[in-house]
């Protein structure tokens, strides 16, 4: 019974974000809205953590399962993307590190900095 | 037989999920990164149905159920955030600004290199939300006039990228704390990158999780921004 209605939770969740999604003119997805929904509930204490818990992190385990198949889809696409394919790769590979290395120094330094006021 | 199995409505989840099996009893055998289970997962998926002669729809037909949890999936990510609360208060202002200068770094590298390759605008556009999660970026290219279905190749194979060398490029690059590889990897990498900072560490995966919903809509923003601009 728990599963079922911490399923049951989250599902509604997800159902409110899509009528979010649908009614709000801006490209973000449902599941967005679900998380910040969800989160503020819980922040909130609308929602108990445990509630959602367990059936949340199943979820959560169950991830990498749910990206094979729009992954394997990149076999429909192939024909337009062979045209600029080595592009896709390099610029994707680069960026990422690129992307990586200033959040994660940028991150890491402020974190730092404010650690060193606060001990003075 | 390929009849049964292109009518079959379990072929594609148990494929999906059998190769998975297969591809983290490989990893656990030979712990080389690149024998990473979803990489593997795709590439053995992908060889079974080019070797039966099943097109991707069939597969699909089953296979899609398993994307469909990929929403309820996301707003689960809610609950790790929710656990590392404190520490998200504490380090706010670093959190953002980080996110905050990755968007930038993605917008600006993906147009330099844009440049260097001679694309047009149509195929710069098309990669620009890369980094971000799928149905975000979805949306934003269609909005910019993109190619959406390499939009949605590129934003998963960049998250594939994450998914399968987030924690040594982390290494490489000495980004050390917890809270700022989390960052690093959901910001460049999303979604599919936040599933395996959650295999790295719980506050990895919290602020991931927090990252990909951020800069999601950091880059809407701007590019909302952008196009009112000019």
């Amino acid at each position: 019974m728990k599963f079922i209605t911490q399923f049951g939770i989250i599902l509604a969740i997800s159902f409110i974000g899509e009528i979010l999604n649908r009614t709000i003119p801006l490209p973000i997805p449902a599941s967005i809205y679900g998380m910040t929904i969800l989160f503020t509930a819980l922040c909130t204490g609308v929602i108990k953590l445990s509630a959602v818990k367990e059936t949340g992190k199943l979820l959560i385990t169950m991830m990498p399962l749910m990206f094979i198949p729009p992954a394997v889809g990149l076999i429909e696409s192939w024909d337009v993307m062979q045209e600029f394919i080595i592009a896709i790769i390099v610029i994707s590979v680069i960026s990422t590190v690129l992307v990586m290395a200033a959040t994660g120094h940028i991150t890491q330094f402020i974190m730092k900095h404010k650690g060193k006021e606060e001990k003075r | 037989m390929k009849e049964i199995i292109s009518e079959s409505l379990f072929f594609g989840v148990a494929l999906s999920v059998g190769t998975y099996i297969l591809g983290t009893i490989i990893k656990k055998k030979w712990d080389i990164f690149i024998f990473n289970p979803l990489l593997l997962a795709i590439t053995l998926t992908i060889s079974t149905l080019l070797v039966l002669g099943i097109d991707y729809s069939s597969y699909n037909e089953g296979a899609k159920f398993l994307t469909y949890l990929l929403t309820p999936g996301t707003v689960a990510l809610a609950i790790p955030l929710y656990e590392q609360v404190m520490l998200l208060k504490k380090n706010l202002t670093a959190i953002l600004v980080g996110i905050a200068s990755g968007v930038m770094c993605s917008g600006i590298s993906i147009f330099a290199m844009a440049l260097l390759f001679g694309l047009n605008h149509t195929q710069y556009v098309t990669l620009l939300p890369k980094s971000i999660t799928t149905a975000i970026g979805i949306g934003l290219s269609a909005e910019l006039n993109g190619y959406v279905a390499i939009t949605v190749s590129a934003i998963i194979f960049t998250g594939l990228i994450g998914n399968i060398a987030g924690g040594l490029f982390c290494r490489l690059l000495h980004i050390k704390h917890p809270i700022a590889k989390g960052v690093a990897i959901g910001t460049a990498s999303h979604v599919m990158g936040t599933s395996k900072a959650m295999e790295i560490g719980e506050i990895e995966g919290a602020m991931s999780s927090l990252s990909v919903a951020v800069a999601g809509c950091m880059t809407v923003g701007a590019a909302i921004l952008l196009e009112w601009w000019i």
